[in-house]
């Protein structure tokens, strides 16, 4: 993992003392609410309907045993017990005193951690794939890459007031962990023919109300140029992207409209420029980072094997393991989706014992996915068993990752004040339904996301099923969406017709899932259905 | 508090500043100024003589002026850059590093709170023009770069 030198936690430090200032002139009065508003923003500080919310970042999404531990205590110390997992890797508190925020800032420099631009019209938290440097299909561990964007896009000077949030995510295999070219950078780390390293560049994707799947506008930026080729994609963006309306000034709606062809002139033109800025750190830089994120020392000769006997382990690991580069070792997800429960959510000891728990048995390494998990990323094959155990005993061994309980929500209309409709409700009721039916198993592979609103926080343009709540004349009413996918065959969901009430929707749920179990083929998802029978049939059975 | 914050020693220059479009036709004015749509790089061909150039920003989230004053740096101007408008202390710093040297806001700044956040950071993660060693450069031992 990345470790801090002087120079980082210095950083950090002061990133502190300037909002302890900011904080202490807000509530002086000498600042009014909405200079400051822009202020607290660039720190993660939203206010919702009941309280403040703090986003803290997780560069990556990886976290060390110490830092899950004191997110844990924030948790208790500060908000009611709880923290959110969320869908960029982060983690959200819901019930902050704007008071307290600096201290809560202070308690995480301690352990080399902040809350710097995770939210406000900036370049965002930079995400990856939660299984980097664990994965056996990556090309290499994307992280390195990922620090040296996170240095160069804190406290960017020039790009402090973009036209709108930026998000940057970059991975390192072709499975797409990380909904790469749902973001509006989505960078790819590739080789060449000539077997050199450089990144893939995707821009201009996103959610929101005008979803957009990125275009790749340059296959192949040498190393060399990573951080100019990224400040010229940035300073276009900054000059042109659109100021008149909030709703069209995301990057993807620049480059949609002056068409891909022009902004990437544009961006080539810039990066010409700049390369003589001197602006690049040099490859030693990236070599300085790259051995935090070295392979921890696995055992040799370990086994295979893996004694099944029990059933709900086996049941556990056949659903919440995955494939590790080393022999003897996987990943192991705890999923934060117990039936019935809020999606992403852990109480305080529960994030103190995943804490632990990545100590203990994952090189003290845990990872946030986008999809509101956690995972342990090495864990010994043969020490599988115990650690199920414990999860077991903690509420944690929930098996059912990536099926239609794993479910993506946003807060929706029990904590945002932009929302229509409620999304953790419906979440609920569906993870009830299907785990009572015992038809998850049966279903297999199927992403479920649910936004409260057309802003997507709940990724549902990308979900397998997608739901999406609106306001119907006052009543909160839900449209269901079809065949979106953020995993590298990235397509946007299909509204199938007219909305439905809050149980409503879980019927209509439960009706495409039927459609699917009668028609599919061998070996096809829920997906490859919907894409290879297309969506009259699921009309016909949910509206009929 | 302070009216005209400036990190300059030469005299200011008060001429009244022509707009972009009008600077196009009238290339003898010594002081322009750039609104947030304007694109700086028309100012290129004349910067030899121009002494002063206004970075409007008519609301604080509107950041097209931190790119304008960096592409005038980067191509070599030594002129005054100064920002005006909705300037706060808050962004001094920033527009500091994207080579502002004066600063003129609609409501002037509280001139504690503007020492405090120019000490602020004693350093920064990116190059720009404005001479500070990156952190990266003091790392590999470069505190030129
Ligand atoms: C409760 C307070 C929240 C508010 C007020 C809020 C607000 C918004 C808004 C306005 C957008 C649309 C931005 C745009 O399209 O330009 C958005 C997008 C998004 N938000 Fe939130 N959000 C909240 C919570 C969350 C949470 C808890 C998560 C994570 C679980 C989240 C993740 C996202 C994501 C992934 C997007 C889509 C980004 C994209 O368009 O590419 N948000 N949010
Ligand atoms: S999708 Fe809408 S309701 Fe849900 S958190 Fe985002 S803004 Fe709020």
């Amino acid at each position: 993992m990345y470790k801090y030198d002087n120079y980082d936690q210095q950083m950090v430090d002061t990133r502190v003392e300037e909002f302890r200032d900011q904080t202490r002139r807000r509530l002086s009065g000498e600042l009014p609410e909405d200079k400051f508003r822009p202020l607290r923003l660039m720190n993660g500080l939203y206010l919702q309907l009941h309280a403040y919310m703090l986003r803290v970042a997780v560069p990556y999404g990886t976290l060390s045993g110490a830092q899950m531990k004191v997110l844990g205590d924030i948790a208790d110390k500060y908000d009611r017990g709880y923290g959110h997992f969320t869908t960029r890797q982060n983690i959200q508190y819901n019930w902050i005193k704007l008071e307290e925020a600096p201290d809560i800032l202070a308690d995480l420099a301690k352990v080399e951690m902040h809350a710097i631009q995770t939210s406000g019209n900036c370049i965002r938290n930079i995400s990856s794939d939660h299984f980097a440097g664990a994965a056996a299909d990556e090309l290499i561990d994307p992280r390195p890459y990922a620090e040296l964007l996170r240095q160069w896009s804190s406290f960017h000077p020039e790009f402090c007031a973009l036209p709108r949030k930026f998000k940057i995510a970059v991975i390192a295999s072709d499975t797409d962990r990380a909904a790469m070219r749902l973001h509006d950078i989505g960078i790819q780390i590739v080789k060449n023919d000539a077997g050199e390293i450089g990144a893939a560049f995707y821009v201009g994707g996103g959610m929101g109300r005008t979803p957009m799947v990125a275009p790749c506008i340059n296959e192949f930026v040498p190393l060399d140029w990573l951080i100019t080729y990224s400040e010229a994609c940035l300073r276009v963006y900054n000059r042109y992207g659109r100021r008149d309306n909030k709703y069209k000034a995301r990057i993807k709606i620049l480059v949609h409209e002056l068409g891909k062809d022009e902004y990437t002139r544009q961006v080539e033109e810039e990066f010409a420029h700049l390369k003589s800025q001197g602006i690049e750190p040099p490859l030693a830089e990236l070599e300085r980072i790259k051995p935090y994120f070295a392979d921890p020392a696995f055992k040799a000769g370990l086994s295979d094997g893996i004694d099944r006997s029990d059933p709900d382990f086996a049941l556990w690991v056949d659903r919440n393991t995955i494939a590790h580069k080393a022999p003897g070792y996987v990943s192991a997800v705890i999923s934060l989706k117990p039936v019935g429960g809020i999606p992403g959510d852990a109480s305080a000891d529960q994030i103190r014992l995943m804490g632990k728990l990545a100590t203990d048995y994952s090189f003290d390494e845990c990872r946030v996915t986008h999809t509101q998990n956690i995972v342990l990323p090495h864990v010994e094959k043969a020490r599988l068993k115990e650690l199920f155990d414990v999860l077991d005993a903690n509420g944690l061994s929930t098996p059912n990752l990536d099926t239609i309980e794993d479910i993506i929500a946003c807060p929706g209309l029990d904590y945002c004040s932009l929302a229509n409709a409620r999304s953790i409700p419906v979440a609920q009721k569906i993870s009830e339904r299907f785990a009572s039916t015992g038809k998850t198993e049966t279903l297999g592979e199927l992403k479920l996301k649910i936004s409260g609103c057309i802003n997507a926080c709940g990724h549902h343009h990308a979900g397998h099923i997608g739901i999406l709540g609106v306001d119907r004349k006052g009543v909160e009413n839900y449209q269901l969406l079809l065949g979106g996918s953020e995993a590298e065959d990235t397509s946007l969901g299909k509204i199938t017709g007219p909305g439905f009430d809050e149980d409503g929707i879980v019927d209509a749920v439960e009706r495409a899932t039927d459609v699917y179990l009668a028609k599919r083929e061998e070996g096809e998802r829920f997906l490859d259905t919907y894409r290879r029978i297309g969506m009259d049939p699921f009309k016909e059975a949910i509206y009929g | 508090m302070v009216e005209l914050l400036r990190f300059r020693t030469d005299e200011p220059s008060e001429s009244p500043a022509v707009t972009v479009d009008c600077f196009g036709e009238q290339t003898n004015a010594g002081a322009v100024r750039i609104e947030p749509g304007d694109d700086a790089r028309e100012l290129l061909p004349h910067l030899a003589h121009i002494t002063r150039v206004e970075v409007n920003f008519p609301v604080f989230g509107d950041g097209r002026g931190y790119s304008a004053a960096r592409i005038l740096r980067e191509a070599g101007y030594e002129g005054e850059i100064r920002a005006v408008g909705d300037v706060a202390v808050d962004q001094l710093a920033a527009l500091r590093r994207c080579g502002f040297d004066a600063f003129q806001p609609d409501v002037p700044m509280n001139d504690a709170d503007a020492d405090a956040a120019l000490a602020r950071w004693d350093n920064v993660y990116q190059k720009t023009t404005d001479g500070r060693a990156p952190i990266w450069a003091l790392r590999h031992g470069n505190a030129n770069a």
